[in-house]
Formats: C-alpha cells, structure tokens, sequence
C-alpha cells in the first residue's frame, strides 16, 4: 500500500490551492475550537483559584454557596462542631471579602481580603519577600505578585496605604498558583484583622477549611456537617461546584458552546465542501484508475489517508496557531484566562475526526460510484 | 524497440491462440420501456500481432464493446475469453487483477493526473501492481526516454503538447507490458498529422507479434494503419473489412 499512499500524498499535495484551503479550514476551525474551549477552561479555573490556592481538603460552606466568590457567612459554632467532629485532625476560619483600597497617590483600588486564621495561618502563600511572622505585624497585609499586583501601583516591602481608613503595611508580597478571575488584587492578613478592618456581617466565616485525619474520614464529616444544615465538600468537589455554576448557570457555558460549535460547522464545510471539489476534480481520474486496475478498497485507502493527512496537519497547524495567540495574548495581557488542557485538545481531535470521517465518506461514496465504463463514455 | 513489446514468458503458447474471443456478447442497458439493447450477439476473435479498429457510428455500441472484451462492464449474454480465460467467470477482484496483469488501456482524453509529473503518471500501473515506487519511477522513465518524452519527465502533463500527452498515455497503457491494449479513440484530442505519427509509432513500435492491439475510433484517416477493421452498427456487427496492413504485412 506504500506505493498508493504516496501517490495519494502526492495527488493532495501537488494541488497546492485545494490543499491549502483545506488546511486553512481545519487550521482555523481547530483554532477557533480550541480558542473558545481554552478560553472557557481558563475562565474555570480562575474562578476556582481561591480553592486552589488555599488547598484545603475539606470546605465546609453555607448548601446556598455556589462559587467560591459569594460565600454566605457561618455562625461560629459550625466551626466548633466541626472541630469537635470525630476524623476531623483540624478546621480553621476563612475570611473572604471584598475592600477598596486607597493608595499613596490618593485613588481606590477594589481587592480581595483573605483572613488567614491566626494561629495557624492555614493556606497561606508561598513568599517571594518578606517574612510570613510579618504578618503578625501591626497593620501587615501580604500581596499578591500576580496579574493584578500593577493596580497597587507595584507596592514594595513597607509600602503604606489605607484599607478603610485603616492604615496597612505591605509585610510580604507572594505567589499563588492560579490568579484571580474578577481582575483585582488579593491582599492576605490575619483572619482577626481582617474582621477588625473591614465591615463585616452579623457572622464572619466565609468558609471553614477543614483536615481530615484520614481519606476513610470525609464521609464521616459530611454527614456531621449535614446534619448541622451545611456542607462539606472536598476540593475537587467544590472546585467541580463552581465549574457547573458557570457552565449551567452563568450563560458563559452555553455561549461557549455555540461559539465551538459554529466554528465545527464552519470548519466541517470548508474542508467538507473543499475535499468534495478536489475529489470531484479528480473523479474521473479515479474511474480510470479503476480501470487499469485499482480496486475499490486501495482508492478507498487513499482517500482516507488524504483526509486524515489533511485533518491531522490542520489540526496540528489549529494547535500552534492557538498556544501562540495564547502565548502572546498574556504577554501583552496578563489577565487574559486561557488554558489550552487534554480535554480541550481532545475535544478539537474528536471534531477534525468527524471533520475527516464526514468529508471522506463524501468522496469515498463518488469515488466508489463511479464506473471505469464511464471513463469511456465520457 | 524491444523494451516495448511484452516479455515473452514461460509458454510460448500463451500466444498461439485467440488474443481475445467474444461469443454472442449481448448487452442491454435501462428498464422497462427505457431498456435498449447496446450489443446484439456480436462474436469476434483477435488475434496476437493484429491492430483491430472497431468502427461505427455514435451508439453503435462499440464502447460498449470495448468495454466488455476489456472486463470492464459484465455483458448480459455471451462470453469474453482473453488469453484463453474466460474473464466474466472471474470474481470481481480476479477481474481487476487481470485487467493489471494483462491489459492497457489509452483513454479518448488520456487521464492523466495533472497533479503528478509524467514520469509518476506513467509509472501508475507499476505502483498498483505493488512495484517498489523508485523501481517504478526508474521503469516508468525508460519507458518515457522510448516514446521520446525523457527531458518532460519532470513536468506535469498539462505543460505538454496533446501529442506528448497521447505519447505518456502511451507510455503508461504499456509500462506494464500488457499483452492486450485498449485504444478508446486515439487520434480523438490529435490534429491530423501528430494522429497519424502516433498511429504509426504504436503499429511500428508497440504492437509486435506478442501483442493485441484493439482501437475504437471514428478517425477514417488512420483506418490504413488496421489489420480488420469491424463495422458495428445499432448493436450488432455488421462486417469486417481487411485493413491496408494485412496486405503489407
């Protein structure tokens, strides 16, 4: 089959115009698929980075929480009971809101305020300066050094600037794995100052982070925290939470889908229609091809492989199209959520497999009608 | 010219009979009130060494002629034997093969791959036949350099003279080394002269006395160039007429 396979390769790429139309259809429907489905894995993770960052294994949270952004505040003695739960090795209070921040130069900046516990400083961040004890300090806030870090106007270790009209010290600035979704700095304190600094509700407890002494353990605690009219779910669990809020409830999930699919059909035609020209244009070639002596099944084999051939290099070309508009979007825009993982590249390799499945069967079914008689009667 | 002619195998009396042999080849096409008869009991022999002509006016059935002796389309009654085998009691896939194996084919308008250069379109046959592609390529190019065409080897057929093209047709229907060829209309897509040189190029150089040459043309102007020439009309044979060639030769 060595022989038929080159020269369908050579058939394909001999005809520079088709073969380059059909690569640009699959190159950009690939981009385009993998851009949207990239853009939507980004969103999602940012959205989870609190949960991320943080690490705990357990949160434990209002049942009405349905992302980590709007948590509902939980009386104190949740996080006593909770404590006090059998294969529960520890659990801690998180503060989590939202505060502006007046600068040196006189303009507010909105930020996230995390309120670590104060004993422990469960799910602190790893320091690029300074000293975690700094903390302790008066008026200590670490900041994060992420996208965001440039709306503080770049504060460096001491930098001052007021929090409700409380003064605040820079102690620390840190590194966190996943940056924020919402665009605005995170500042990281103890969970008591936090409280003393900002206004705050009746309850004060955004999430209690929780550690149990084994794995065996967890089900145990969920049905404790169940019990008490709230929930615990562990981390992967919370972070799927929030994925299916935005997904099914926010609108970005259905938009993204469209978007993905639009770009399947457009890419479907290009290639679709393009293969079904060059096939048409070649049809009779093939009847004589036939004729002299082809069977059925190694024209069949050719135009598989022209399919897949052009399918796979689009889908390649689409790939290194995406990861470079990624790459320079986010040297340009720090901000810009995009995550190119295996489920969006899986996803975009399923369509270029239908794309080729569907464009070869058209000319598989041409090719296959054609009679060598009708190379004569021509 | 030796190169051209098809090697001589183990049986010297492979070519003692009947290149081909047609028995009351009847054929029908459509349904119904639709259905017409395209062949009527046409029985005909050919021999090795001969150059045939089927002649006739449009819807005489000779393609259709030509396309049942060359295992191409199954006729309705009668049998086709080619070298011997009775090639519509071959299966499907054993037809195909001996099509390969046995017969060339130079199509009214040459199909050729305008994508491939010459010397890849010439070598198709080799390469269907599972021949190593620089075997087949190097094959393919002797074949070129004899019908004159070397230095075109490299260029695709649409840079070439109608002619030239004819001449890769050529090339290609005999690169195998078919004992049988199937000429559809030669000199159709040729001015006057280049048919004529071509005409003469494949009684001179290609036919030979292991070879079975059968030509559907209308062309009056090469009809000099036959040995018989039969005469078809509304389906059925209507004689056969003793080409210049059988005298001279």
């Amino acid at each position: 089959m060595k022989g038929e396979i080159r020269l369908a390769y050579k058939l394909l790429v001999n005809d520079r115009a088709k073969f380059a139309s059909l690569l640009v259809g699959i190159t950009f429907a690939v981009f385009l698929m993998v851009q949207m489905t990239s853009m939507f894995a980004g969103i999602l993770n940012r959205s989870s980075s609190t949960v991320i960052n943080l690490g705990a294994r357990i949160w434990i949270m209002d049942p009405a929480v349905n992302n980590s952004s709007s948590n509902i505040p939980l009386p104190d003695y949740v996080l006593d009971a909770v404590r006090s739960t059998e294969g529960v090795r520890y659990a801690v209070p998180l503060y989590s809101g939202g505060a502006l921040v007046r600068l040196g130069n006189g303009t507010y900046q909105a930020v996230t305020v995390m309120g670590l516990d104060d004993s422990s400083l469960f799910g602190r961040p790893a320091l690029l300066e300074g000293n975690i004890k700094d903390i302790y300090a008066e008026n200590g806030f670490i900041v994060v050094k992420d996208a965001e870090y440039a709306k503080l106007n770049s504060p460096a270790l001491g930098t001052e600037f007021e929090i409700n009209d409380n003064r605040a010290v820079v102690v620390g600035l840190a590194k966190v794995s996943v940056g924020g979704l919402f665009g605005v700095p995170t500042l990281y304190t103890t969970y008591n100052r936090a409280i003393q600094y900002l206004p705050t509700t009746r309850f004060t407890t955004a999430y209690i982070l929780a550690e149990p002494k084994t794995a065996a353990d967890i089900p145990a605690i969920k049905s404790v925290v169940a019990s008490l009219g709230y929930l615990a779910l562990t981390e992967d669990e919370f972070v799927q939470r929030i994925s299916d809020f935005y997904k099914y409830q926010t609108g970005v999930g259905i938009n993204i889908l469209v978007m993905t699919l639009v770009s399947f059909i457009v890419g479907l035609s290009i290639s679709g229609q393009t293969f079904y020209t060059f096939i048409l244009e070649n049809l009779e070639k093939f009847g004589a091809l036939k004729a002299i002596g082809a069977r059925s099944r190694e024209l069949v084999v050719m135009i598989l492989f022209q399919a897949t051939f052009t399918s796979l290099t689009g889908y390649g070309l689409g790939i290194g199209l995406c990861t470079l508009v990624i790459t320079l979007a986010k040297a340009r825009m720090p901000d810009y959520a995009a995550l190119i993982t295996f489920a969006n590249l899986g996803i975009a390799l399923g369509m270029v497999v239908i794309i080729a499945a569907v464009s070869s069967y058209i000319g598989v079914r041409k090719v296959l009608r054609i009679e060598p008689f009708d190379i004569f009667r021509s | 010219m030796a190169a051209l002619q098809p090697q001589q195998e183990q049986s010297p009396d492979r070519y003692a009979g009947a290149a081909i042999l047609a028995r009351g080849v009847s054929k029908w096409f459509g349904s119904g009130e639709a259905r017409t008869q395209a062949l009527r009991e046409v029985s005909f022999e050919a021999a090795f060494g001969e150059m045939l002509y089927i002649v006739g006016p449009s819807g005489s059935g000779k393609t259709t002629l030509l396309s049942v002796i060359s295992g191409i389309l199954r006729p309705d009654q009668g049998s086709v034997a080619v070298e011997g085998q009775d090639i519509w009691a071959m299966k499907s896939d054993g037809i195909t093969d001996f099509r390969l194996r046995t017969i060339g084919f130079v199509f009214q308008d040459f199909h050729l791959f305008p994508r491939l250069t010459t010397v890849e379109n010439v070598a198709i046959p080799l390469i269907l036949k599972k021949v190593d592609w620089g075997e087949a390529i190097d094959r393919a190019m002797k074949y070129l350099r004899i019908v004159g065409l070397e230095r075109r080897a490299h260029l695709p057929p649409v840079k070439l003279s109608g002619g030239e093209q004819q001449r890769v047709a050529i090339a290609r229907a005999i690169v195998s080394q078919p004992d049988i060829l199937i000429f559809d209309e030669p000199t159709a897509s040729l001015d006057g002269d280049t048919g004529r040189n071509i005409v003469a190029f494949v009684r001179d150089e290609v036919l030979g006395p292991h070879r079975c040459i059968v030509t559907v043309t209308h062309d009056s102007r090469i009809y000099e160039y036959a040995h018989r020439i039969l005469h078809m009309e509304d389906g059925r044979l209507k004689g056969v007429e003793n080409g210049h060639q059988s005298d001279g030769n």
